[in-house]
């Protein structure tokens, strides 16, 4: 996608943070590079994206933190992985770098104990340290301290080969690796001009909706769970693993690692691939709907959903939340819809949207979205278009592309520049998690500590994808 | 509804699959490794503390997945356990982070002996596509001993029953 793109004064740049602030636009992404920083925007309600560039002197920037603190973890990764120092940031801490002590921000008052959890947790889960300051049972802060997955792959990104860059991109959020893989390709196809084949297009989105369908039934069992309430989870987790079988089917691997690439999809649908996924939707169609009358009538289980782990509408439109956890909260966006890429412009479905923002508002949402994913890949395998699903990328810069695309948990963000001799010179990924994050501070604010398990998963924000 | 589902449930009988044959090349290579001594004292239950010291959470679905209820891990006496001091293995995945080197180790330290280390992934086994990166220290084995691996970008859960059956049989027969 070809956003306009423009090189900014710093009047101009304070003034986009002046604007951010006045909520007239919502911050997208922002990210560095040694001698300059750059910001993703999007007016409000329009959703029209633009990108600005500050030139750094001395690498020092305008600290847009001050103005809008969902920018305030971004210009720490700043400094950490471009040497960038925002000027009038309220928070100088290091953030995906470690090493040596790290001060927490302080609780005071009678009574409080903190609880420090992490990085290694109890379950199968990535790694994370919380910070909880908890009176008795409800906790008054909770601080989180993420980075130890961080991997580097800003600086693998440079200099790295198209091919390459697409695997790393694959893999920078495991759970969202078609997302990952379709905002990347997007944007490469943007900045070279390729123009995919329809098909690819469409089985670009089939791949997309089969991976929101997996996580979204893996978390709907997942929060089930953490209420103690197996049989969902084994339900859920059952319905899963099929989804992930049809998609090793359709595409010979369980998650779709590497099926999206720059000028459209590695494979095509395997021949045995509509009827796999016609079983699919059958099989849900039959088992999921008891599924969500169990959960919407165990009383002891909405008991533990409802009302707990509450974000405001405030918050969610301020920090600009994708996914179920800004839909839950009542905003109502969604990157299929706008600013939209194909082939959605050609589909039907719904963008449900509640205003309730605790644990059962987002279930609920990723219920709707399991239907509505549904009713895509039905629409999808009807109308898939003939034709080949690659074209080669000829990869002669330099040229600069962005994208925008809904992964199951939010919009992912992709920006790439492309060098002369066909060589990634910088790339930047922005995982919905960076505006999801500091929310489960919010949210679990005035919760009991035991309530924290739901209402994480019920986020569930990725580390990695966070990390880089 | 519940007592619907639970009473299908019991009558339908299990829907868990047949588990693969352990792996013939694992076995080989952890034969070796495992002393008598030990095989008498665990018999046929292992317990597995997971360790993510880096990966991009692929490994961690995957192993997820065998708690489901069509791969079933517990019926072979290996569960996942919430502490490194009640484990005998640990499941490490990723590239090992520079940020997690530390903890990684800590966690391997609090683990009593004997014990394990099962490396899971492409990115255990040398750093992966994540290889030469200066935030990671490399593959597993550059932090612990690792008598194990498991590989894939993400092993399915049928290869991480071959490998982890593999381990089971070669501690207790």
């Amino acid at each position: 996608m070809n956003w306009p793109a423009s090189v900014v004064d710093q009047d101009a740049w304070e003034q986009a943070g002046e604007r951010l602030h006045s909520g007239e636009l919502s911050l997208v992404s922002l990210w560095g590079e040694p001698g300059c920083a750059h910001m993703a925007v999007m007016e409000n309600p329009s959703n029209e994206l633009s990108l600005l560039r500050f030139a750094c002197e001395a690498n020092h920037f305008p600290s847009i933190g001050r103005l809008h603190p969902p920018a305030i973890r971004l210009e720490r990764a700043m400094r950490d992985l471009a040497g960038l120092e925002s000027e009038g940031s309220p928070d100088t801490r290091p953030w995906l770098r470690h090493g040596g002590p790290y001060p927490f921000l302080p609780a005071e008052g009678e009574s409080l104990h903190q609880i420090p959890v992490g990085p290694v947790h109890a379950g199968i889960i990535e790694p994370g340290h919380f910070r909880f300051t908890a009176n008795g049972e409800t906790v008054v802060r909770l601080e989180e301290r993420l980075g130890y997955v961080h991997k580097g792959i800003d600086s693998l990104m440079a200099g790295a080969s198209l091919e390459r860059a697409a695997l790393l991109a694959g893999r920078v959020s495991g759970d969202s690796t078609v997302g990952y893989a379709l905002a990347f390709s997007i944007a490469v196809e943007a900045a070279l001009g390729a123009q995919v084949p329809p098909r690819a297009k469409w089985l670009r989105a089939l791949a997309a909706e089969l991976e929101r369908l997996a996580n979204h039934f893996g978390d709907i069992g997942a929060v089930c769970n953490d209420a103690s309430f197996s049989i969902m989870h084994a339900s859920c987790g059952l319905l899963r693993e099929q989804v992930l079988r049809a998609s090793n089917a359709c595409f010979g691997h369980r998650l779709m690692m590497d099926c999206v690439v720059p000028g459209g999809t590695r494979l095509d649908l395997a021949a045995q691939g509509e009827r796999e996924l016609r079983g699919l939707i059958d099989l849900v169609r039959r088992r999921f709907p008891e599924l969500i009358d169990l959960y919407e009538n165990t009383a002891s289980l909405k008991d533990r959903t409802v009302d707990t782990g509450i974000l405001s509408p405030a918050l969610a439109q301020q920090f600009a939340a994708g996914g179920y956890v800004g839909r839950a909260s009542g905003r109502r966006f969604d990157a299929r819809r706008a600013p939209g890429y194909a082939p959605y412009d050609e589909l039907k479905f719904e963008v449900p949207v509640v205003q309730a923002g605790d644990v059962n508002a987002r279930v609920w949402i990723r219920i709707q979205e399991v239907e509505q994913s549904l009713a895509l890949i039905e629409q999808i395998l009807g109308q898939l278009p003939p034709g080949a699903v690659h074209i080669p990328v000829s990869a002669a810069g330099p040229a600069e592309g962005a994208a925008l695309v809904e992964g199951f948990r939010g919009d992912i963000f992709a920006w790439i520049r492309i060098g002369a001799e066909g060589r990634v010179e910088r790339c930047h990924l922005r995982d919905p998690s960076w505006f999801q994050w500091p929310l489960l501070e919010a949210a679990i604010e005035g919760n009991i500590v035991a309530d924290f398990p739901l209402c994480n998963k019920s986020f569930n924000c990725s580390y990695s994808g966070h990390d880089l | 509804m519940t007592s619907r589902l639970l009473l299908r449930n019991f009558v339908r009988g299990p829907l868990t699959e047949a588990a693969p044959a352990a792996d013939d090349a694992a076995l080989a290579e952890l034969a070796a490794r495992v002393n008598q001594a030990s095989r008498a004292r665990l018999g046929r239950t292992l317990s597995i503390r997971e360790v993510d010291a880096g990966s991009c959470n692929g490994c961690e679905l995957e192993i997820h997945a065998l708690n489901n209820v069509l791969y079933d891990l517990e019926r072979f006496g290996l569960r996942f356990v919430a502490s490194p001091r009640h484990a005998d293995v640990l499941l490490v995945t990723g590239p090992v982070t520079a940020n997690m080197r530390e903890a990684l180790e800590r966690t391997y330290h609090a683990t009593p002996d004997p014990k394990w280390v099962v490396a899971v992934g492409d990115c255990a086994r040398n750093g992966g596509v994540f290889a030469g990166s200066a935030a990671c220290v490399g593959g597993v084995s550059a932090v612990l001993p690792v008598d194990l691996h498991i590989p894939g970008c993400p092993p399915s859960p049928s290869a991480l029953l071959k490998g982890l059956l593999a381990l089971l049989e070669s501690v207790s027969t």
